[in-house]
Protein backbone atom coordinates (compact mmCIF):
# COMPACT_ATOMS: atom_id res chain seq x y z
CA UNK A 1 0.00 0.00 0.00
CA UNK A 2 2.73 2.39 0.97
CA UNK A 3 4.63 1.64 -2.22
CA UNK A 4 1.60 2.62 -4.28
CA UNK A 5 1.10 5.82 -2.31
CA UNK A 6 4.73 6.91 -2.70
CA UNK A 7 4.28 6.59 -6.44
CA UNK A 8 0.81 8.07 -6.77
CA UNK A 9 1.16 11.03 -4.43
CA UNK A 10 4.11 12.75 -6.19
CA UNK A 11 2.46 12.34 -9.60
CA UNK A 12 -0.82 13.72 -8.27
CA UNK A 13 0.96 16.63 -6.64
CA UNK A 14 2.87 17.45 -9.84
CA UNK A 15 -0.35 17.11 -11.84
CA UNK A 16 -2.25 19.43 -9.51
CA UNK A 17 0.55 22.00 -9.56
CA UNK A 18 0.63 21.93 -13.38
CA UNK A 19 -3.15 22.23 -13.55
CA UNK A 20 -3.16 25.15 -11.11
CA UNK A 21 -0.48 26.97 -13.10
CA UNK A 22 -2.38 26.42 -16.35
CA UNK A 23 -5.68 27.59 -14.90
CA UNK A 24 -4.11 30.73 -13.48
CA UNK A 25 -2.20 31.40 -16.69
CA UNK A 26 -5.25 30.99 -18.89
CA UNK A 27 -7.23 33.35 -16.65
CA UNK A 28 -4.52 35.98 -16.30
CA UNK A 29 -3.34 35.89 -19.87
CA UNK A 30 -6.63 35.35 -21.62
CA UNK A 31 -6.80 36.95 -25.06
CA UNK A 32 -10.11 38.52 -25.90
CA UNK A 33 -11.58 37.18 -29.10
CA UNK A 34 -14.26 39.06 -30.93
CA UNK A 35 -17.47 37.23 -30.08
CA UNK A 36 -18.83 37.98 -33.55
CA UNK A 37 -15.98 36.10 -35.21
CA UNK A 38 -17.48 32.57 -35.04
CA UNK A 39 -20.82 33.85 -36.36
CA UNK A 40 -19.16 35.73 -39.19
CA UNK A 41 -16.97 32.78 -40.07
CA UNK A 42 -20.03 30.52 -40.08
CA UNK A 43 -21.67 32.65 -42.80
CA UNK A 44 -18.77 32.37 -45.19
CA UNK A 45 -18.75 29.37 -47.51
CA UNK A 46 -15.33 28.09 -46.44
CA UNK A 47 -13.98 27.56 -49.94
CA UNK A 48 -10.84 29.56 -49.00
CA UNK A 49 -10.67 30.72 -52.61
CA UNK A 50 -9.26 34.18 -51.92
CA UNK A 51 -11.66 35.99 -54.25
CA UNK A 52 -12.28 38.54 -51.48
CA UNK A 53 -8.61 39.49 -51.47
CA UNK A 54 -7.92 38.11 -47.99
CA UNK A 55 -6.04 34.97 -46.97
CA UNK A 56 -8.95 32.54 -46.94
CA UNK A 57 -12.31 32.76 -45.18
CA UNK A 58 -10.71 33.10 -41.73
CA UNK A 59 -8.75 36.12 -42.90
CA UNK A 60 -11.83 37.81 -44.34
CA UNK A 61 -13.88 37.07 -41.21
CA UNK A 62 -11.13 38.55 -39.04
CA UNK A 63 -10.88 41.66 -41.20
CA UNK A 64 -14.68 42.09 -41.06
CA UNK A 65 -14.68 41.91 -37.26
CA UNK A 66 -11.77 44.28 -36.84
CA UNK A 67 -12.80 47.06 -39.14
CA UNK A 68 -16.12 48.67 -40.00
CA UNK A 69 -14.81 49.78 -43.35
CA UNK A 70 -14.35 46.31 -44.84
CA UNK A 71 -17.22 45.80 -47.30
CA UNK A 72 -19.48 42.81 -46.68
CA UNK A 73 -20.01 42.11 -50.38
CA UNK A 74 -16.54 40.82 -51.21
CA UNK A 75 -17.45 37.13 -51.01
CA UNK A 76 -18.28 36.24 -54.60
CA UNK A 77 -18.96 32.50 -54.10
CA UNK A 78 -21.37 33.29 -51.24
CA UNK A 79 -23.16 35.94 -53.33
CA UNK A 80 -26.07 38.01 -52.05
CA UNK A 81 -27.24 35.67 -49.30
CA UNK A 82 -23.85 35.68 -47.57
CA UNK A 83 -23.52 39.44 -47.91
CA UNK A 84 -26.98 39.86 -46.38
CA UNK A 85 -26.17 37.62 -43.40
CA UNK A 86 -22.87 39.36 -42.83
CA UNK A 87 -24.51 42.77 -42.92
CA UNK A 88 -27.08 41.63 -40.35
CA UNK A 89 -24.46 40.31 -37.93
CA UNK A 90 -22.19 43.30 -38.24
CA UNK A 91 -25.00 45.86 -38.43
CA UNK A 92 -23.81 47.57 -41.57
CA UNK A 93 -25.59 48.45 -44.77
CA UNK A 94 -26.06 45.64 -47.26
CA UNK A 95 -24.63 46.12 -50.71
CA UNK A 96 -25.26 43.93 -53.71
CA UNK A 97 -22.58 41.45 -54.69
CA UNK A 98 -21.43 41.71 -58.26
CA UNK A 99 -21.58 38.04 -59.24
CA UNK A 100 -18.91 36.97 -61.61
CA UNK A 101 -18.28 33.97 -63.78
CA UNK A 102 -15.16 32.74 -65.45
CA UNK A 103 -14.96 32.59 -69.24
CA UNK A 104 -12.37 30.90 -71.45
CA UNK A 105 -10.90 33.00 -74.23
CA UNK A 106 -10.17 30.13 -76.56
CA UNK A 107 -12.36 28.02 -78.81
CA UNK A 108 -9.63 26.14 -80.64
CA UNK A 109 -10.99 22.64 -80.21
CA UNK A 110 -9.85 19.64 -82.23
CA UNK A 111 -12.18 20.49 -85.13
CA UNK A 112 -10.68 23.94 -85.64
CA UNK A 113 -7.01 23.53 -84.88
CA UNK A 114 -4.39 20.77 -84.97
CA UNK A 115 -1.58 19.48 -82.86
CA UNK A 116 1.87 20.37 -84.13
CA UNK A 117 3.67 17.69 -82.09
CA UNK A 118 2.83 14.61 -80.09
CA UNK A 119 3.40 15.36 -76.42
CA UNK A 120 4.75 12.77 -74.01
CA UNK A 121 5.27 14.16 -70.56
CA UNK A 122 3.69 15.30 -67.36
CA UNK A 123 -0.03 15.71 -67.86
CA UNK A 124 -0.31 19.32 -66.82
CA UNK A 125 -0.72 22.59 -68.72
CA UNK A 126 2.10 24.26 -66.78
CA UNK A 127 4.52 21.49 -67.78
CA UNK A 128 3.34 21.31 -71.38
CA UNK A 129 3.70 25.08 -71.72
CA UNK A 130 7.42 24.73 -71.04
CA UNK A 131 7.98 22.56 -74.11
CA UNK A 132 7.65 24.91 -77.10
CA UNK A 133 4.43 26.46 -75.81
CA UNK A 134 2.44 23.22 -75.75
CA UNK A 135 1.50 20.62 -78.30
CA UNK A 136 -1.12 22.64 -80.20
CA UNK A 137 -0.20 24.64 -83.27
CA UNK A 138 -1.53 27.80 -81.58
CA UNK A 139 0.79 28.75 -78.74
CA UNK A 140 -1.73 31.21 -77.29
CA UNK A 141 -4.55 28.71 -76.96
CA UNK A 142 -5.85 26.24 -74.44
CA UNK A 143 -3.25 23.60 -73.59
CA UNK A 144 -6.00 21.10 -72.82
CA UNK A 145 -4.58 19.30 -69.77
CA UNK A 146 -7.11 20.84 -67.44
CA UNK A 147 -5.04 22.59 -64.76
CA UNK A 148 -8.09 24.83 -64.39
CA UNK A 149 -10.45 21.85 -64.09
CA UNK A 150 -8.24 20.27 -61.42
CA UNK A 151 -8.21 23.37 -59.26
CA UNK A 152 -11.90 24.21 -59.65
CA UNK A 153 -13.64 23.69 -56.28
CA UNK A 154 -17.06 23.27 -57.94
CA UNK A 155 -16.18 20.90 -60.80
CA UNK A 156 -17.51 23.59 -63.10
CA UNK A 157 -14.82 23.08 -65.73
CA UNK A 158 -14.31 20.19 -68.07
CA UNK A 159 -11.92 19.75 -70.95
CA UNK A 160 -13.81 18.69 -74.07
CA UNK A 161 -12.23 18.27 -77.51
CA UNK A 162 -9.02 19.78 -76.18
CA UNK A 163 -10.50 23.02 -74.84
CA UNK A 164 -11.55 23.89 -71.31
CA UNK A 165 -15.24 24.69 -71.01
CA UNK A 166 -16.94 26.32 -68.04
CA UNK A 167 -20.51 25.63 -66.96
CA UNK A 168 -21.68 29.12 -66.02
CA UNK A 169 -24.39 27.78 -63.69
CA UNK A 170 -21.86 25.86 -61.60
CA UNK A 171 -19.20 28.58 -61.60
CA UNK A 172 -19.02 30.55 -58.34
CA UNK A 173 -16.58 33.13 -59.70
CA UNK A 174 -13.78 32.41 -57.24
CA UNK A 175 -11.10 33.04 -59.84
CA UNK A 176 -8.85 30.11 -58.96
CA UNK A 177 -8.80 28.92 -62.57
CA UNK A 178 -7.76 32.42 -63.68
CA UNK A 179 -4.57 32.02 -61.68
CA UNK A 180 -4.08 28.40 -62.73
CA UNK A 181 -4.07 28.92 -66.51
CA UNK A 182 -0.47 29.33 -67.72
CA UNK A 183 -1.70 31.00 -70.93
CA UNK A 184 -3.95 33.45 -69.04
CA UNK A 185 -6.95 32.43 -71.12
CA UNK A 186 -9.54 32.66 -68.37
CA UNK A 187 -10.97 35.88 -67.02
CA UNK A 188 -13.81 36.82 -64.71
CA UNK A 189 -16.71 38.78 -66.16
CA UNK A 190 -19.94 40.07 -64.64
CA UNK A 191 -22.67 37.45 -64.68
CA UNK A 192 -24.96 39.29 -67.09
CA UNK A 193 -25.84 38.94 -70.76
CA UNK A 194 -22.47 38.88 -72.38
CA UNK A 195 -20.52 38.40 -75.56
CA UNK A 196 -17.12 36.77 -75.19
CA UNK A 197 -14.22 36.73 -77.59
CA UNK A 198 -13.13 33.11 -77.59
CA UNK A 199 -9.61 33.74 -78.84
CA UNK A 200 -6.41 35.15 -77.40
CA UNK A 201 -4.13 34.84 -80.40
CA UNK A 202 -2.08 38.02 -80.76
CA UNK A 203 -0.51 37.08 -84.09
CA UNK A 204 -1.50 38.75 -87.36
CA UNK A 205 -4.74 37.60 -88.96
CA UNK A 206 -3.13 35.48 -91.66
CA UNK A 207 -0.93 33.71 -89.09
CA UNK A 208 -3.91 33.10 -86.77
CA UNK A 209 -5.94 31.75 -89.66
CA UNK A 210 -3.23 29.20 -90.44
CA UNK A 211 -3.29 27.63 -86.98
CA UNK A 212 -6.97 27.87 -86.07
CA UNK A 213 -10.09 28.37 -88.14
CA UNK A 214 -11.93 29.69 -85.08
CA UNK A 215 -9.43 32.40 -84.18
CA UNK A 216 -9.89 36.16 -84.11
CA UNK A 217 -8.12 37.64 -87.12
CA UNK A 218 -8.49 41.23 -85.96
CA UNK A 219 -10.63 42.32 -88.93
CA UNK A 220 -12.41 44.96 -86.77
CA UNK A 221 -15.83 44.12 -88.20
CA UNK A 222 -17.23 43.67 -84.69
CA UNK A 223 -15.78 47.03 -83.71
CA UNK A 224 -17.84 48.63 -86.47
CA UNK A 225 -21.14 46.83 -85.86
CA UNK A 226 -21.19 47.21 -82.06
CA UNK A 227 -23.83 49.86 -81.33
CA UNK A 228 -22.21 50.88 -78.03
CA UNK A 229 -18.54 50.87 -79.01
CA UNK A 230 -17.87 48.20 -76.44
CA UNK A 231 -15.43 46.30 -78.65
CA UNK A 232 -11.91 47.35 -79.44
CA UNK A 233 -9.28 45.42 -81.34
CA UNK A 234 -5.86 45.60 -79.77
CA UNK A 235 -2.87 43.44 -80.62
CA UNK A 236 -4.86 41.68 -83.35
CA UNK A 237 -7.52 40.38 -81.01
CA UNK A 238 -10.91 41.86 -80.11
CA UNK A 239 -11.58 42.85 -76.49
CA UNK A 240 -15.11 43.39 -75.18
CA UNK A 241 -15.98 45.79 -72.37
CA UNK A 242 -18.51 43.72 -70.41
CA UNK A 243 -20.00 46.66 -68.53
CA UNK A 244 -21.15 48.26 -71.79
CA UNK A 245 -21.99 44.95 -73.42
CA UNK A 246 -24.69 44.16 -70.83
CA UNK A 247 -26.76 47.17 -71.97
CA UNK A 248 -26.60 46.26 -75.66
CA UNK A 249 -29.86 47.04 -77.54
CA UNK A 250 -28.93 44.70 -80.36
CA UNK A 251 -27.51 41.84 -78.30
CA UNK A 252 -25.55 39.30 -80.31
CA UNK A 253 -24.98 41.42 -83.39
CA UNK A 254 -21.21 41.13 -82.98
CA UNK A 255 -21.37 37.32 -82.87
CA UNK A 256 -23.57 37.22 -85.97
CA UNK A 257 -21.16 39.40 -87.90
CA UNK A 258 -17.95 37.70 -86.82
CA UNK A 259 -16.17 36.32 -89.86
CA UNK A 260 -14.60 33.39 -88.06
CA UNK A 261 -17.03 32.66 -85.23
CA UNK A 262 -14.60 33.78 -82.59
CA UNK A 263 -17.30 35.65 -80.62
CA UNK A 264 -19.79 33.72 -78.57
CA UNK A 265 -22.78 35.03 -76.63
CA UNK A 266 -24.41 33.98 -73.42
CA UNK A 267 -27.78 35.13 -72.22
CA UNK A 268 -28.63 34.85 -68.51
CA UNK A 269 -32.38 34.48 -69.00
CA UNK B 1 34.23 22.58 -24.40
CA UNK B 2 35.31 19.86 -26.82
CA UNK B 3 32.84 17.52 -25.20
CA UNK B 4 30.00 20.00 -25.75
CA UNK B 5 30.91 20.34 -29.42
CA UNK B 6 31.06 16.57 -29.78
CA UNK B 7 27.63 16.26 -28.13
CA UNK B 8 26.18 18.95 -30.38
CA UNK B 9 27.58 17.57 -33.63
CA UNK B 10 26.79 13.96 -32.83
CA UNK B 11 23.21 14.93 -31.92
CA UNK B 12 22.81 16.74 -35.22
CA UNK B 13 24.45 14.22 -37.56
CA UNK B 14 25.20 10.82 -36.07
CA UNK B 15 22.36 10.30 -33.66
CA UNK B 16 19.93 12.34 -35.71
CA UNK B 17 16.58 11.82 -34.02
CA UNK B 18 14.61 11.28 -37.19
CA UNK B 19 17.07 9.62 -39.53
CA UNK B 20 19.11 7.47 -37.14
CA UNK B 21 16.99 6.96 -34.04
CA UNK B 22 13.66 6.97 -35.94
CA UNK B 23 11.87 9.11 -33.38
CA UNK B 24 9.41 11.80 -34.45
CA UNK B 25 8.57 10.10 -37.73
CA UNK B 26 4.97 11.34 -37.62
CA UNK B 27 5.75 15.05 -38.11
CA UNK B 28 8.65 14.09 -40.39
CA UNK B 29 6.23 12.48 -42.85
CA UNK B 30 3.22 14.62 -42.06
CA UNK B 31 4.49 18.19 -42.13
CA UNK B 32 7.39 17.94 -44.58
CA UNK B 33 5.32 18.60 -47.69
CA UNK B 34 6.14 22.30 -47.84
CA UNK B 35 9.29 24.08 -46.82
CA UNK B 36 7.62 26.80 -44.75
CA UNK B 37 5.53 24.43 -42.67
CA UNK B 38 8.55 22.15 -42.22
CA UNK B 39 10.56 25.12 -40.95
CA UNK B 40 7.79 26.22 -38.59
CA UNK B 41 7.42 22.73 -37.18
CA UNK B 42 11.18 22.33 -36.71
CA UNK B 43 11.53 25.66 -34.92
CA UNK B 44 8.69 24.65 -32.61
CA UNK B 45 10.45 21.32 -31.94
CA UNK B 46 13.79 23.03 -31.12
CA UNK B 47 11.97 25.41 -28.80
CA UNK B 48 9.99 22.68 -27.02
CA UNK B 49 13.01 20.35 -26.71
CA UNK B 50 15.01 23.07 -24.96
CA UNK B 51 12.11 24.03 -22.68
CA UNK B 52 11.35 20.40 -21.86
CA UNK B 53 14.96 19.61 -20.98
CA UNK B 54 15.22 22.73 -18.84
CA UNK B 55 12.17 21.57 -16.91
CA UNK B 56 12.66 17.81 -16.72
CA UNK B 57 16.39 17.59 -15.93
CA UNK B 58 16.00 19.37 -12.55
CA UNK B 59 12.90 17.32 -11.76
CA UNK B 60 14.76 14.06 -12.35
CA UNK B 61 17.92 15.15 -10.54
CA UNK B 62 16.51 16.97 -7.54
CA UNK B 63 13.08 15.38 -7.08
CA UNK B 64 12.84 11.86 -8.46
CA UNK B 65 16.36 10.47 -7.95
CA UNK B 66 16.87 11.52 -4.29
CA UNK B 67 13.53 9.97 -3.36
CA UNK B 68 14.10 6.75 -5.28
CA UNK B 69 11.24 7.52 -7.66
CA UNK B 70 13.25 7.10 -10.87
CA UNK B 71 10.69 4.63 -12.19
CA UNK B 72 8.11 7.45 -12.42
CA UNK B 73 10.30 9.17 -15.02
CA UNK B 74 8.17 8.54 -18.10
CA UNK B 75 4.78 9.49 -16.69
CA UNK B 76 6.10 12.57 -14.86
CA UNK B 77 7.97 13.76 -17.93
CA UNK B 78 4.92 13.41 -20.16
CA UNK B 79 2.83 15.29 -17.63
CA UNK B 80 5.34 18.10 -17.22
CA UNK B 81 6.05 18.48 -20.95
CA UNK B 82 2.35 18.58 -21.84
CA UNK B 83 1.62 21.20 -19.19
CA UNK B 84 4.71 23.18 -20.15
CA UNK B 85 3.81 23.36 -23.82
CA UNK B 86 0.28 24.45 -22.98
CA UNK B 87 1.69 27.16 -20.74
CA UNK B 88 4.12 28.30 -23.41
CA UNK B 89 1.26 28.47 -25.90
CA UNK B 90 -0.80 30.67 -23.58
CA UNK B 91 2.16 32.96 -22.92
CA UNK B 92 3.01 33.24 -26.61
CA UNK B 93 -0.59 34.00 -27.54
CA UNK B 94 -0.67 36.83 -25.05
CA UNK B 95 2.73 38.43 -25.46
CA UNK B 96 4.09 37.35 -28.85
CA UNK B 97 1.14 36.97 -31.24
CA UNK B 98 3.35 36.93 -34.32
CA UNK B 99 5.47 34.06 -32.98
CA UNK B 100 2.29 32.30 -31.88
CA UNK B 101 0.95 32.64 -35.38
CA UNK B 102 3.96 30.95 -36.93
CA UNK B 103 4.50 28.25 -34.27
CA UNK B 104 0.97 28.09 -32.87
CA UNK B 105 -0.49 25.25 -34.92
CA UNK B 106 2.55 23.05 -34.37
CA UNK B 107 2.91 23.47 -30.61
CA UNK B 108 -0.04 21.26 -29.57
CA UNK B 109 1.09 18.69 -32.14
CA UNK B 110 4.42 18.13 -30.42
CA UNK B 111 3.28 18.09 -26.79
CA UNK B 112 3.27 14.31 -26.85
CA UNK B 113 5.83 13.79 -29.58
CA UNK B 114 8.18 10.92 -28.90
CA UNK B 115 11.21 12.88 -30.14
CA UNK B 116 10.70 15.42 -27.35
CA UNK B 117 10.16 12.75 -24.70
CA UNK B 118 13.08 10.80 -26.17
CA UNK B 119 15.47 13.75 -25.79
CA UNK B 120 14.57 14.30 -22.15
CA UNK B 121 14.87 10.63 -21.21
CA UNK B 122 18.09 10.05 -23.18
CA UNK B 123 19.63 13.12 -21.51
CA UNK B 124 19.14 11.36 -18.17
CA UNK B 125 20.25 7.94 -19.43
CA UNK B 126 23.48 9.34 -20.86
CA UNK B 127 24.25 10.91 -17.48
CA UNK B 128 24.66 14.42 -18.92
CA UNK B 129 25.15 17.45 -16.69
CA UNK B 130 22.66 20.31 -17.13
CA UNK B 131 24.69 22.28 -19.75
CA UNK B 132 25.44 19.09 -21.63
CA UNK B 133 21.77 18.14 -21.58
CA UNK B 134 20.80 21.54 -22.96
CA UNK B 135 23.41 21.31 -25.72
CA UNK B 136 22.21 17.82 -26.59
CA UNK B 137 18.62 19.09 -26.81
CA UNK B 138 19.68 21.96 -29.04
CA UNK B 139 21.61 19.55 -31.27
CA UNK B 140 18.69 17.15 -31.44
CA UNK B 141 16.38 20.00 -32.39
CA UNK B 142 18.80 21.21 -35.05
CA UNK B 143 19.09 17.64 -36.35
CA UNK B 144 15.31 17.48 -36.61
CA UNK B 145 15.36 20.82 -38.43
CA UNK B 146 18.01 19.55 -40.84
CA UNK B 147 16.10 16.36 -41.56
CA UNK B 148 12.81 18.22 -42.10
CA UNK B 149 14.29 20.85 -44.42
CA UNK B 150 16.22 18.25 -46.43
CA UNK B 151 13.22 16.01 -46.76
CA UNK B 152 10.87 18.83 -47.74
CA UNK B 153 13.34 19.55 -50.56
CA UNK B 154 13.24 15.91 -51.61
CA UNK B 155 9.45 15.93 -51.51
CA UNK B 156 9.13 19.07 -53.61
CA UNK B 157 11.23 17.34 -56.26
CA UNK B 158 9.05 14.23 -55.95
CA UNK B 159 5.98 16.39 -56.45
CA UNK B 160 7.21 17.52 -59.85
CA UNK B 161 8.34 14.11 -61.06
CA UNK B 162 6.40 11.47 -62.89
CA UNK B 163 5.99 8.75 -60.26
CA UNK B 164 4.61 5.33 -61.30
CA UNK B 165 0.97 5.13 -60.31
CA UNK B 166 1.36 2.36 -57.73
CA UNK B 167 4.13 4.32 -55.98
CA UNK B 168 2.28 7.63 -55.69
CA UNK B 169 1.68 9.12 -52.25
CA UNK B 170 2.95 7.33 -49.19
CA UNK B 171 5.01 4.55 -50.84
CA UNK B 172 7.33 6.89 -52.70
CA UNK B 173 7.55 9.14 -49.62
CA UNK B 174 8.63 6.24 -47.41
CA UNK B 175 11.11 5.04 -50.03
CA UNK B 176 12.62 8.51 -50.27
CA UNK B 177 12.75 8.75 -46.47
CA UNK B 178 14.63 5.46 -46.34
CA UNK B 179 17.21 6.67 -48.86
CA UNK B 180 17.70 9.98 -47.02
CA UNK B 181 18.09 8.05 -43.77
CA UNK B 182 20.61 5.71 -45.40
CA UNK B 183 22.72 8.70 -46.41
CA UNK B 184 22.93 9.79 -42.77
CA UNK B 185 24.40 6.43 -41.74
CA UNK B 186 27.53 7.59 -43.54
CA UNK B 187 28.23 10.01 -40.68
CA UNK B 188 28.75 7.11 -38.23
CA UNK B 189 32.18 7.29 -36.59
CA UNK B 190 33.09 10.64 -38.12
CA UNK B 191 32.90 12.83 -35.01
CA UNK B 192 34.92 10.59 -32.67
CA UNK B 193 37.83 10.70 -35.08
CA UNK B 194 37.43 14.42 -35.78
CA UNK B 195 38.74 15.36 -32.34
CA UNK B 196 41.00 12.37 -31.75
Amino acid sequence: MEAILTAVIPVVIIGVICAAILVIASKVMAVKEDERFPAVRECLPGANCGACGYAGCDGYAKALCESENVPTNLCIPGADSTAKQLSEILGVEFADVAEQVAVVHCAGDCRHTQDKVTYFGIESCAAAKLTYGGKGSCTYGCLGFGDCANICPQDAICVADGVARIYPHHCIGCGMCVKACPNHLISLVADTDRAVVACSNKDKGSQTRKVCSNGCIGCKKCEKVCPLGAITVSENVAVIDCGKCAQCPDFGVCAKNCATGAIGTFSVS
Amino acid sequence: MTKLIIILLSAVFINNYVLSRFLGICPFLGVSKKLDSATGMSLAVIFVMLMATAATWPIQTYLLDPNGLGYLQTIVFILVIAALVQLVEIVLKRYMPSLHKSLGVYLPLITTNCAVLGVTILNIDEGYTFPEAMVNSLGSGLGFFLAMVMFSGVRSVLEASDVPKSFRGLPITLTAAAIVSLSFLGFGGVIENLFA
